[in-house]
């Protein structure tokens, strides 16, 4: 009976434009309370990616934009959303001016990641995982991009011991619906069928909330999150 | 044939070495120790001059005695075999006091100065600074206006935010106004009394120019005092493997005018 | 002791027994020697892709992704890798062919014939002793194959990089385990080796061998082999130590309070300096147990080919004993920046100093010996010249870092680099080539290729002094060892010198070739050779063949008249006397 899911799901994806794209949970990701303050990078040690940015680069544990939106938060469906397949298409994870870009990247387990460096400095990619395999590798510039992929959902925070203020999240789900919040704060799930869902969202000093959300059709539903900052 | 060939070419080999380390180049570059900025330096240099005249020439004694003596009796085949006029003796006394002589000699003199690194403490006044090397940086720590250094607190170290030493400002009041660069910026002819404490392996600390190194070693509570006598930018390197991006492991040393400091330090995050 | 024991061990008649499996010491001097040849060919290729890597670190070398691809991706060497090529390099060297060669290989061959023994006096530990090396030899080589490759932390090994496990990074996985399992087996062999040497020369020299009546390089394994034993001894426990910290949980070498990438560790109460402590109380008499054996080659070999004797053998060889004995008190000259008690450095730096007293009455009566000499020149005793010549050149610069002040400025710098590569990397080495040109004729009955062997000396010679004579320089500029790129602001412009070692480097490693050729070529098709090419007195050209039978003196107990030295005299056979012979001789002990 295994082999009917990826057929249900294949089926509801074939027939689901012909419902017009089914229904989307979007909304806003907003903070109260006072973000921590954001601290200088010094990249003195690295003159090649120092000279690279003109103005001082900050530390990027808590991003906010205007009235009062948080950035860089993960919204996905946690429950009821689950797909077994991930896209063919990779996502990729950059090391430029000795940062990584984007600070956030969500993907699917299973799915090809490629970490590229574009520094003329040699880095190591250093995911902290927990529950999948950790690994460390380093990358000469000018090299191939590095590939592997997640076989479990975690949450992996990564870094490079080389620069070690160069610090990023794997968010693996299981789920190709998810969002990452940009600077005005809004997020987007579209082309989701009927279905009761729950959806998450992952801030990275603070955690997760989660909230039930039900789509009937083709209906926007607007779901917001708020998260309590504290300045330490 | 073959001995009068060995004789010209260890003469030449010890010729040729002793050329860069007279006029301080090969292959283009300066190889030479830097400019001396610090305030022990001196007899460091000193000490190092000496030696290299002892040993220069004992080297090129060796080199060219070697290779005369190949040039006179290599290959030959007629005449009788005699000995070096005293035999062993003579030999022996003289590499005893010679040598011995200018090892006690050197040994001597090298005290001081490292006795002036090593065995003097830091005046009252000498500015702490605090730096913590671990893979693959050195960052540092300036007590700020409350003159305390914060507790440091290992699990709490967050370097994506930039909480290198693992400070708790939330409940550590001492914590919270330390000031943390990842440059070692200092006062121009003010001593420094730099606390070391190493993160995870072991580090070491050493710029060229000042005429220090010391090794960090995990659990221990190392320090190095110096005082810097000349303005300029100089570069602190590890010296103690400790892992992949050790080659990579480097901070800056600013050295400034008082003011300039004074100005720097308001201008930090804390 | 006049009496010779007799030992009989039945001729072996199986083709595992006589070649494999052999209780014959000359058969384990082979296979140590073999041994060694391809460790000392494994770390020079390492050295060839270290260099390589070094003056052009983001370039692909071709065919080194093969060895790794993991460690070279697209034959790019990552920094991580470069590290663990070197810790190799080190470890192969300083174990498996410095200890190796001159010790293990010629000492086994030839100190039982030069006593006139019929072979060790424990010729089943012997055979142990060998076979247990190469399983360490394995273990260590396994290190390339296991998934995160071999251990970076330098043959040195410091903790906690060492000990805390794959949290210190890349390249400090299982391969650390294997590098630390694969030098506590070689501790074993090398008891086992030393104990025999000992015994052997205690207990078995034939009827008139009188200990003053042994050669030169017949005490200098004998002293070595004293060094050995207590040296070994402290590094065997320190391994396993290394091992249960980094898998049974156990503290010996890591403090409380370590965050190591992110990783808190849960080890307390241990002490990094405790590992270099244990670590150089070894490491500091192993690069003497690595030179004596040479010097004791070289002179004899000097001797031979001078027709003369040395000034004075009895004060060669107390200075070599002093130099053993001065050996144990200077292991904190590696260690003065360390962190321990800066008084320390004083007491450590006086015997260091003093080291350089012996070691100058020996070179002093080296070239006091070459006066009025009849020194024959040949592939050999070039290789003496050389060894004196690098001798010097190495001991000089150790002039400079026995002295704490001074070591401030140039410890972990390239100088102390050039320092240890031209004692050992050069001058120990120069012994063993001396030995094998030497020697050769007894172990094989041919000569080698004499144009050849020149040849690969006088390359050799300028190739070594073109690529370590300049790494002094590079250590007075500041320059850093073990890195693995030179990006920092001070090391960019010294590039062009590392280029110019670079290609003396490729240039020596590739006439080594001559050499390795010349061995094999000369061990089939090479001129026969007399029963005693290089009319030498000592007791190893009085076998009744070359190879010598298995009881080495076939059947016959030779007897011991004089001294080794009775050279430049009027003999039957020439301007020589051999020790078996019973001739009148002027002055002899």
């Amino acid at each position: 009976m295994q082999a009917s899911k990826p057929c249900i799901a294949t089926l509801i994806a074939v027939l689901s434009p012909a419902l017009l794209f089914g229904g989307t949970i979007s909304g806003k990701v907003t903070y109260t309370g006072t973000p921590a303050k954001q601290k200088v990078i010094d990249m003195s040690k690295e003159p090649s990616c120092a000279k690279q940015h003109a103005t001082p680069v900050m530390t990027e544990g808590v991003v906010t934009g205007p009235n009062n939106a948080l950035a860089n938060v993960v919204v996905y469906i946690s429950a009821g959303g689950d797909d077994p397949n991930p896209p063919a298409q990779a996502v990729t994870f950059t090391q430029k001016g000795c940062q990584y870009g984007p600070h956030v990247l969500a993907m699917h387990t299973g799915q090809e990641l490629d970490v590229v460096n574009a520094d003329q400095t040699s880095h190591n990619i250093h995911p902290l995982a927990k529950v999948n395999r950790e690994w460390n590798k380093s990358q000469p510039p000018g090299t191939p991009p590095l590939k592997d992929k997640w076989d479990q959902p975690e949450v992996i925070e990564v870094k490079c011991n080389i620069h070690p203020w160069m610090h990023g999240w794997f968010v693996v789900l299981k789920t190709n619906h998810y969002s990452v919040s940009g600077e005005n704060g809004s997020f987007t799930l579209p082309n989701l069928p009927p279905g009761k869902y729950t959806i998450t969202a992952w801030h990275e000093p603070d955690g997760k909330q989660t909230q039930d959300v039900t789509i009937t059709g083709n209906e926007t539903k607007t779901v917001d999150f708020s998260f309590a900052l504290k300045p330490y | 044939m073959g001995g009068k060939i060995f004789a010209v070419i260890v003469i030449v080999i010890a010729l040729l070495s002793a050329v860069p380390i007279i006029n301080h180049t090969f292959m283009g570059a300066n190889v030479a120790p830097p400019e001396d900025i610090s305030t022990h330096g001196a007899s460091i240099d000193k000490q190092l001059d000496e030696t290299m005249l002892e040993a220069g020439l004992s080297f090129l004694a060796a080199q060219l005695v070697l290779g005369f003596f190949v040039w006179q009796f290599g290959g030959r085949k007629d005449g009788a075999i005699k000995n070096f006029p005293g035999g062993a003796k003579y030999l022996v006394i003289a590499a005893v006091l010679l040598v011995g002589l200018e090892a006690i000699a050197l040994g001597a003199i090298g005290t001081k100065a490292w006795a002036t690194v090593y065995f003097q403490a830091p005046g009252a006044d000498a500015m702490p600074i605090q730096v913590q090397a671990g893979q693959f940086a050195f960052y540092f720590r300036y007590p700020g206006p409350d003159g305390k250094f914060g507790q440091l607190h290992p699990e709490k170290i967050d370097e994506g935010n930039a909480n290198y030493f693992g400070l708790d400002p939330e409940n550590d009041v001492a914590a919270r106004d330390d000031v943390t660069s990842g440059e070692l910026v200092v006062p121009v002819n003010k001593e420094i009394h730099l606390l070391m404490h190493a993160k995870d392996v072991g580090h070491s600390f050493y710029v060229r120019e000042l005429r220090i190194q010391q090794d960090f070693v995990p659990g221990l509570d190392l320090a190095l005092h110096f005082t810097a006598t000349k303005v300029g930018k100089y570069e602190i390197v590890c010296t103690q493997l400790c892992g992949l991006g050790h080659y990579n492991m480097k901070a800056y040393l600013s050295v400034m005018t008082q003011d300039d400091f004074d100005k720097w330090l308001k201008t930090q995050d804390q | 002791m006049s009496e010779a024991a007799v030992h009989a061990h039945q001729a072996p008649t199986s083709f595992i027994r006589k070649h494999v499996f052999s209780l014959d010491h000359k058969v384990i001097g082979i296979q140590y020697y073999g041994l060694a040849l391809v460790a000392v060919v494994t770390g020079m290729v390492l050295s060839w892709i270290m260099r390589i890597h070094l003056v052009w670190p983001n370039s692909p070398i071709p065919g080194v992704q093969w060895l790794s691809k993991i460690g070279a991706p697209g034959g790019v060497v990552t920094p991580e890798y470069y590290l663990s090529l070197m810790t190799m390099h080190g470890t192969l060297m300083v174990f498996f062919v410095l200890t190796n060669a001159p010790f293990a290989a010629f000492g086994n061959y030839f100190l039982p014939i030069q006593i006139g023994a019929e072979d060790m006096a424990f010729p089943r530990f012997n055979m142990m002793s060998f076979w247990t090396t190469f399983v360490a030899f394995c273990i260590l080589v396994s290190a390339f194959f296991v998934g995160d490759g071999p251990p970076l932390s330098g043959w040195t090994a410091y903790a906690p990089l060492s000990a805390v496990g794959a949290d210190s990074g890349p390249g400090e996985g299982v391969g650390q385990t294997l590098w630390g399992l694969s030098i506590f087996v070689f501790c074993i062999a090398s008891l086992l080796g030393s104990l025999n040497f000992i015994a052997t020369t205690l207990d078995l020299r034939t009827k008139g061998m009188t200990l003053a009546r042994m050669p030169i390089c017949t005490w200098a394994w004998f002293i070595t082999s004293c060094i050995s034993l207590l040296a070994f001894a402290v590094l065997m426990p320190a391994c396993l130590l290394l091992v249960l910290d980094r898998v049974a949980g156990t503290s010996f070498f890591i403090p409380s309070g370590l965050n190591v990438s992110d990783h808190l560790q849960p080890h307390q109460g241990g002490s990094p300096l405790l590992w270099q402590h244990l670590f150089w109380f070894f490491g500091h008499p192993e690069v003497y147990i690595a030179i004596l054996p040479a010097m004791g080659i070289v002179s004899h070999i000097l001797i031979v080919n001078m027709r003369k004797p040395l000034l004075s053998h009895k004060v060669v060889v107390y200075c070599m004993m002093a130099i053993g004995f001065l050996s144990y008190m200077v292991w904190g000259h590696h260690m003065f920046l360390s962190g321990m008690n800066p008084f320390s450095a004083m007491v450590f730096s006086f015997p260091t100093l003093m080291i350089t007293i012996p070691a100058t009455i020996m070179t002093l009566i080296w070239l006091g010996s070459l006066y009025g000499s009849k020194l024959r020149i040949n592939a050999a005793s070039l290789f003496c010249l050389g060894f004196i010549s690098m001798f010097v050149s190495g001991g000089v610069s150790g002039f400079f870092l026995a002295q704490p002040s001074i070591d401030i400025y140039l410890h972990a710098t390239y100088f102390v680099v050039g320092h240890f590569h031209m004692v050992m990397g050069v001058a120990a080495i120069f012994g063993v080539f001396a030995g094998t040109y030497f020697w050769f004729p007894k172990m094989t009955g041919r000569m080698m290729n004499e144009t050849l062997g020149r040849l690969h000396f006088w390359f050799t010679f300028i190739g070594t002094y073109c690529i370590f004579m300049p790494f002094h320089y590079l250590g007075l500029a500041g320059n850093v060892r073990r890195y693995s790129a030179f990006t920092d602001d001070f090391l960019v412009p010294l590039v062009p010198v590392h280029k110019f070692i670079t290609y003396a480097a490729l240039f020596t490693g590739a006439v080594q070739m001559i050499f390795i050729f010349n061995l094999i070529y000369s061990r089939f098709k090479g001129a026969k050779a007399e029963a005693n090419p290089w009319e030498c007195t000592s007791l190893e050209w009085s076998t009744p063949s070359s190879p010598p039978p298995f009881d080495n003196f076939g059947g016959q107990h030779p007897v011991v008249y004089h001294d080794p030295y009775q050279y430049g005299v009027k003999g039957s056979k020439g301007d020589y006397v051999m020790q078996t012979s019973p001739e009148k001789v002027a002055q002899a002990t």
